[in-house]
């Protein structure tokens, strides 16, 4: 009868990081997205990843900080959100803009920086979304797929430049989450120093 | 003890402990679920979604506006296109106009407050008769012609646009230009109060750009006071705007306050802001790719699939010449 802790935690995530993809179909559909509907999809979706991304890699240094557990618990869903959205963000610009057409792709990714630092995010985040399931985990072995999942901030590093490249002129906005990530990346940085530090410390078995 | 106590309900009735407490444990757990779906999907919205917000209530249908003097009844000029039109709710929502902001639907909402009445443009430099002139007597001089011309934007989208305006060159021809002159410079209204976009430094302000004296003074180079045979909106670049159709849309510099002929090459914006990226002439070249993206294509606002960007944006055979023997990949 014992119901899991927070079980309206991972629904309440789901719903409302679902909602900007309703809203997006609903003002697609009522032609209500501005004059240019495909860069409008492809910015948002972009900016949705980069947002579960970095929301996914600030779980653990909440954690760290404040002691908070709930934000373990939606982590995986996150991160999968992220995953999810960058993957519609690349649909959107190899279908919707390119029109599927493989030379003007190939093209882009390879004299294009900001679209090849873009998909090498997004091929990173495949292994992370593959071995999200706590059978992998158990697979892996938690150090393992720890390890592993240290990825998932050289992605949203990779995903930041994406976004600064991409910019015209206002850096603004992507320093922001530049930013952010970096204060985050710090967190964990000054966490495993201290860690180093405690075992050290620790009187050593005769 | 009184008699007529309330009957008590029978114990059958009554709700187990249990379930009660259970039942109040639902209506928390629904409760916390709502409030943190909203806030995630609200955090969301505020992070990027509004950007989307639909602009039905901001978009004029030019009802508003004054109507034009009819174009003259020559008929369709032969510098037009009889490619459909882009509607006028979408020539007035996604602007480039960073004076207002730098989303695409920021010009729509705030240049209302610019003031483009009364306006007065300095017209100095290499002429022999300098002045400051108003603009309803610049439009008492010209009769206004309507041109139908492609708008090509540095960022890979296109449009159909029915400007009405009259040649810049009838202008420059007025002032007396001398022979020392040898390009055109113009500047746009700087005013933060009104521009508030200028309170940020995302751009050396006031914008600035320029032509050399023959590409001012070809047949196809406009300065535009309306478009569908309406004033100009403010977010279209009112009053005054300059059209040159075979360059990149930002050398179309918007709200002129001032034309400066002048004997050096004279600086640009957006050339002084990244000058790998946007050079002095910024002809349309589908060969020559911006640094970050191809400009081999584009998309017509409105339609899906991409077309093929033509060279000097389809006009080449009015202006190729202008620049024969010009490396144009050195000279982008």
């Amino acid at each position: 009868m014992a119901s899991p802790p927070l079980p309206w935690l991972n629904p309440a995530v789901l719903v409302g990081g679902l909602a900007p993809l309703a809203l997006l179909a609903v003002q697609g559909a009522q032609g209500t997205l501005g004059p240019n509907v495909i860069e409008a999809v492809l910015n948002q979706t972009g900016l949705l990843a980069l947002v579960f991304l970095v929301g996914s890699l600030a779980c653990t240094p909440l954690k760290l900080l404040f002691g908070w557990t709930w934000p373990i618990r939606v982590r995986k869903l996150v991160g999968l959100m992220a995953f999810g959205y960058a993957v519609l963000h690349f649909l959107t610009y190899a279908v919707a803009d390119q029109g599927l057409a493989l030379r003007p792709i190939l093209e882009d990714i390879t004299k294009r920086k900001f679209i090849a630092v873009g998909l090498i995010a997004l091929v990173l985040l495949v292994p992370l979304a593959v071995t999200s399931t706590n059978a992998a985990v158990r697979r892996l072995g938690f150090p393992a797929w720890k390890r592993l999942h240290r990825l998932g901030y050289l992605a949203a590093a990779l995903g930041v430049i994406h976004f600064v490249w991409r910019v015209k002129q206002d850096v603004t906005e992507p320093f922001i989450y530049g930013a952010v990530l970096t204060v985050l990346l710090g967190i964990r940085a000054v966490e495993a120093v201290r860690k180093r530090r405690r075992t050290r410390e620790a009187p050593r078995p005769a | 003890m009184p008699d007529n106590k309330v009957p008590e309900p029978p114990s059958s009735e009554i709700t187990p402990e249990k379930s009660y407490l259970r039942r109040r444990e639902l209506i928390k757990n629904a409760g916390l679920f709502v409030g943190t779906a909203g806030v995630v999907g609200g955090g969301l919205y505020l992070l990027g979604m509004k950007r989307t917000h639909p602009m039905d209530q901001f978009v004029p249908d030019g009802g508003g506006l004054p109507t034009l003097p009819a174009a003259q009844a020559q008929g369709p000029s032969s510098y037009d296109t009889d490619e459909p039109r882009t509607p006028f709710a979408d020539i007035t929502t996604y602007n480039n106009f960073y004076e207002f902001g730098l989303d695409k639907n920021d010009p729509a909402r705030h240049a209302h407050i610019l003031k483009t009445r009364p306006w007065s443009v300095v017209i100095d430099g290499e002429v022999a008769k300098p002045q400051t002139v108003d603009i309803d007597q610049i439009l008492s001089w010209f009769s206004l012609e309507e041109r139908v011309y492609r708008m090509r934007c540095v960022e890979a989208w296109s449009m159909v646009i029915p400007w009405h305006g009259f040649p810049l060159g009838e202008l420059i021809k007025r002032v007396e230009p001398t022979s020392r002159a040898k390009y055109v410079a113009f500047t746009t209204l700087m005013d933060p109060e009104q521009m508030p976009g200028q309170k940020r430094h995302v751009l050396d302000w006031p914008y600035v750009e320029g032509l050399r004296m023959d590409e001012a003074m070809h047949p196809l180079t406009i300065l535009a006071v309306g478009l569908y045979g309406k004033t100009l909106p403010n977010q279209n670049g009112a009053p005054l705007r300059l059209v040159v159709p075979w360059k990149y849309g930002f050398k179309g510099l918007k709200s002129i306050v001032k034309i400066t002929l002048t004997e050096q090459q004279p600086p640009t914006t957006w050339n002084l802001a990244k000058p790998s990226e946007y050079g002095f002439y910024a002809n349309v070249n589908p060969e020559v790719d911006h640094p970050r993206w191809s400009q081999a294509t584009e998309r017509r606002v409105g339609e899906y699939r991409r077309r093929p960007t033509l060279p000097f944006n389809g006009y080449a055979e009015q202006v190729a010449s202008l620049y024969t023997g010009m490396d144009l990949r050195e000279n982008y």
